[in-house]
């Protein structure tokens, strides 16, 4: 990097603290560049931002759940009543890549009504791109960008299994969202996914006694499921985005959870686990099996990115430092 | 040789435009060419329940039909013109209970039997969340203003239709007649539960039964076409038998109107479409026993632009000679005992129960269609038809083959001549008529009335009376629209994109095309990524789905998100997303304004470089002047290689690249 490269990375991330949409575009398309040659541009790129930002000041949620039940209304939903209550607001929306083309069709949610002079909400999306499913590689480090920008950042993904443990390692708080009367809960139990979530969103509360019975049968799963293990069960929250019915108090829980978080002191620790897990992913899908192996094994390479993880830097940088032999 | 010939159907021409005078004295003309009926088209602010001084309504005002504020403009529209004799169809959906207010008012003004009037509100808002996209409110408020004016109609207008369900649009965007048919009965069987649910039983649900009407579309392939109609007529008797328990077979009866196809006329060799026009109206004549009752015609030159008076008189005199020249209304049905077009008739209804059953087993079709499953579906089979045309598979003559052609004299001046053009004065006259209007109104009883549709809203009292009185007090239809989106909220419908199935058109065209995109994406380190938009109120979203799955499937990464998006709210998009190249579609006619907006709207954004594209139906005038204010290209229907146009798309993203370089 020459002196005025970085200079004008430094001020794009001067651009993107400021919550200048243009910026705030232009480093996510930076960090979405696939190429070996943008690696270290998206490396100096956080660097700065990090540099410049709380990382742990942001909010995240990660939003996720089966195609179909109302998730995209319900996140609507969220955005503007979180942007009412005075903060500012990103949302990154992850669709799947087509296998066959790679292509993708984007923003197909079609709900949102923004303003769009509002300098205070930002809304991308990605598509979620390679061949292992979940978040896009580039999908950390949208969020790590939009984190420096906004109070609150959303994070909403499709489908169910890849994109549930992804989401987990890049956000905070995970809201799942089941649609009662479709079975969900017992899928989720099957695929283990039940563990995974902080929040639960039973939408189309509408529907009445299928509503009220899904609530109670998830209620009953999460109890046998967290028996014992001293955590507090996961919170339960009926709501319906056509009617925005049960949207502030879901909005209420999502805060909860958070302040639960920062007030006893275990956000920076599990960031830290959640980011170096995510550093990891991109680690084997950059190097591959082997590539772990020859850094000394799985352990090892955990071990070096958790410490730099733990030191501040971000994790596409922990992992462009640590090289198989 | 029968003794009696049958009377003829109603002959109608869908028609408005510019201002409630101008529209007044087309209509007049019309009827004196033997005309037999109206057909109202309304501009899109109307039929959205916006103000012709809206934001939303900029450049569409008088652009796709007449523009009708109040009840002034109604008045206008019927000067000299007694309802009570007249059989008046009005094309309008969302706002259908207020514009049959504004007629009832003027009905009543002219000292008309509200009992007497005939004609037909459209009304069905499902085929508008599926094709059309003029609707407003969620579906379980829309389905329930629907039920106000059946209920309304049935005990006060009882020779209305009060809702016309429009299998018409379905075709449009690209159902199979199996599709076609399954989801018009469907909807209606959603109006029909919907009243049920209030308390409507026995022969108060046969009367309503029996002022369903539907509207249907017709295609060149006119033996299918018949057996369709008569697929129709099979499963309506048999819904209303087993499902409402009817037995009366005069209320059983299948009654349609019918527009023909407008999907299959072509912007090649135009005068080519008269005939194609001809051949349709046959498949929906020609039997006894599957007969339209009324019907109306596009004009030879639809895929140009808006036709002129001559050019509908074209088409009406198409009906004429067929109804008055030939002998087919001389004879009882052609086709009873014919085991061919019965072989068909039962595949069709077959394969459409199977399909009004799984639509049912998913809830009916207000949540098949919410869910995105009957849009998906269409979108898929639209895909294959665009596909096959593409390959060559489906002959469209002057389009895909049998291309070469003498000059045409019809189209003198690149064909610049040979449309209606509205006046640009228009908007600002239709503007200035209704400041004028609410100036001359008493406010008070405006307030009181709107006070009473609010409540009636609220509190579930049919909206009829309210909005009848709110006629007559001098509302507006954006005041209307407002009241009615405070208390039921707006609707987004899903675009159906995204789970669509696609059938691939020309694979080795779209092999070589994700090559290109391939060497593309390794030229920008990223997938080249496109914002399709449709801007404005034109809800005709069929084409600029097809792009967009078409693009996904050659490796674009596209960002779509429906219709009704302002230039605004698409240039924020455009920076947001990082977006490549921007791709507009818009058939109302509207492009200069909203085009030209987008484009500036990007420019204060600093998104000057992003190339942006347009398609429509766009005069090659306005597509040079389009051109010079900053559109890299202008693609119309002739251009029907979709493939070709996203290689197009290719090289204009590279060119900015370079240039940006």
């Amino acid at each position: 990097m020459t002196p005025a490269e970085l200079e004008s990375l430094a001020s794009l991330a001067e651009g993107v603290i400021r919550r200048e949409p243009g910026a705030v575009a232009r480093a996510i398309s930076l960090v979405e560049d696939r190429r070996r040659s943008a690696e270290a541009t998206t490396v100096a790129l956080l660097h700065a931002i990090a540099k410049a930002s709380d990382p742990l000041r942001a909010a995240r949620v990660g939003v996720t759940g089966p195609p179909g039940v109302g998730k995209s209304s319900l996140v609507s939903a969220l955005v503007l009543a979180t942007r009412k209550s005075g903060r500012t607001v990103g949302v990154l929306a992850v669709d799947p890549s087509s296998p066959r083309s790679g292509g993708a069709l984007l923003g197909d949610r079609a709900r949102m009504d923004i303003d769009p002079d509002d300098l205070g909400l930002y809304v991308r999306s990605m598509a979620s791109g390679g061949d292992l499913g979940g978040l896009a590689r580039a999908a950390g480090a949208a969020i790590d960008i939009l984190g420096a920008a906004y109070d609150v950042v959303y994070v909403e993904t499709t489908g169910v299994g890849q994109s549930e443990t992804d989401v987990e390692h890049v956000a905070d708080t995970v809201l799942l969202v089941i649609q009662p009367g479709s079975g969900d809960v017992l899928q989720f139990l099957k695929a283990g996914i039940i563990e995974i979530p902080d929040v639960f969103a039973v939408n189309k509360a509408d529907l009445g006694a299928i509503a009220e019975r899904a609530h109670a049968e998830l209620a009953a799963a999460l109890s046998a499921v967290h028996v014992g293990d001293g955590s507090p069960s996961p919170a339960i929250v009926a709501t319906s985005a056509t009617t925005s019915a049960g949207v502030q108090s879901l909005l209420a829980t999502l805060d909860a959870h958070r302040a639960h978080l920062v007030e006893s002191g275990s956000l920076a620790g599990r960031r830290a686990r959640a980011t170096t897990a995510w550093a990891y992913r991109l680690f084997v899908q950059k190097w591959g099996e082997y590539g772990v192996e020859e850094a000394g094994g799985r352990d090892a390479v955990s071990a070096a990115l958790s410490r730099r993880i733990g030191s501040g830097v971000p994790a596409v940088e922990a992992v462009a430092e640590i090289r198989p032999r | 040789m029968p003794a009696k010939k049958d009377s003829p159907w109603i002959m109608r021409t869908y028609s408005g435009h510019s201002s409630p005078k101008a529209s007044n004295e087309l209509y007049k003309q019309n009827l004196s060419k033997g005309q037999t009926g109206l057909s109202v088209a309304f501009d899109l602010p109307t039929q959205t329940g916006y103000d012709s001084d809206h934001p939303l309504a900029r450049g569409e005002v008088g652009r796709t039909g007449v523009p009708i504020g109040h009840l002034g403009d109604m008045r206008a529209l019927f000067d000299g013109i007694a309802l009570e004799r007249m059989n008046t169809s009005m094309t309008i959906n969302a706002t259908a209970a207020w514009l049959l207010s504004l007629y009832i008012a003027v009905a009543e003004e002219q000292g008309a039997d509200p009992k007497k009037l005939r004609g037909t509100t459209q009304n069905d808002i499902i085929k508008e969340y599926l094709s059309r996209g003029t609707y407003i409110f969620p579906p379980a408020p829309s389905m329930r203003l629907i039920a106000d004016t059946v209920l309304y109609t049935v005990e006060h207008v009882p020779e209305w239709n009060p809702t016309n369900i429009c299998s018409y649009h379905l075709q449009e965007a690209g159902a199979t007649a199996e599709q076609e048919v399954a989801y018009a009965l469907s909807t209606a069987i959603a109006v029909l539960d919907t009243v049920r649910a209030r308390g409507i039983e026995g022969k108060a649900l046969a009367d309503v039964f029996s002022r369903l009407s539907f509207f249907i579309n017709s295609s060149i392939r006119f033996i299918e076409e018949i057996c369709k109609q008569r697929a129709f007529a099979r499963l309506w008797e048999r819904i209303g038998r087993d499902r409402y328990g009817i037995d009366d077979d005069k209320v059983l009866r299948f009654r349609y109107g019918v527009q023909v196809n407008s999907l299959g006329l072509t912007e090649a060799q135009p005068e080519n479409n008269i005939v194609r026009i001809v051949l349709e109206m046959l498949g929906v004549t020609l039997s006894k026993g599957a007969r339209a009752r009324a019907i109306q015609l596009p004009a030879w030159n639809e895929a140009l632009g808006l036709p002129r008076p001559w050019d509908q008189q074209l088409s009406l005199r198409s009906q004429q000679i067929l109804a008055y020249e030939t002998d087919i209304l001389e004879y009882d049905d052609i086709f009873d005992g014919s085991p061919v077009i019965e072989k068909r008739v039962k595949e069709i209804a077959e394969q459409a129960w199977a399909e009004i059953e799984n639509v049912g087993s998913r809830g009916g079709i207000v949540e098949a269609v919410g869910s995105g499953y009957v849009k998906e579906r269409l979108v898929g089979s639209h895909a294959a038809r665009i596909a096959s045309i593409e390959r060559g598979d489906q002959i469209v003559v002057g389009l895909n083959k049998f291309r070469e052609t003498a000059p045409s004299p019809l189209q003198t001046d690149g064909g610049a001549d040979s449309i209606l053009r509205v006046d640009p004065a228009a908007e600002k006259e239709q503007v200035e008529r209704l400041v004028a209007w609410r100036k001359s109104r008493n406010e008070g009883d405006v307030a009181r009335a709107l006070n009473g549709l609010r409540e009636a809203a609220k509190g579930g009292q049919n909206i009829m009376p309210a909005s009848i009185v709110a006629a007559k007090a001098g509302v507006t239809t954006g005041e209307w629209g407002g009241v009615l989106r405070e208390v039921f909220g707006e609707y987004r419908a899903p675009t159906g994109v995204a789970g669509a199935r696609t059938s691939p058109g020309d694979e080795a065209a779209l092999g070589a095309l994700r090559k290109r995109v391939g060497e593309l994406e390794a030229e920008l380190g990223r997938r080249p990524k496109l914002l399709v938009g449709k801007p404005g109120l034109d809800g005709h979203s069929n084409g600029a789905e097809q792009i967009a799955l078409r693009a996904r499937d050659a490796g674009f990464e596209v960002v779509y998100e429906g219709i009704r998006v302002t230039p605004q709210q698409l240039a924020r998009a455009a920076l947001d997303e990082g977006v490549h190249l921007v791709g507009l579609s818009i058939l109302s006619g509207a492009h200069i304004e909203l085009v030209r907006e987008v484009l500036e709207q990007m420019k204060r954004r600093g998104l000057g470089n992003v190339p942006v594209v347009a398609g429509g139906i766009i005069p090659e005038s306005d597509a040079e002047e389009l051109k010079r204010a900053g559109v890299r290209a202008v693609y119309t229907p002739k251009d029907f290689q979709i493939s070709r146009i996203l290689g197009d798309l290719v090289t204009y993203v590279r060119e900015a690249h370079e240039h940006a370089a």
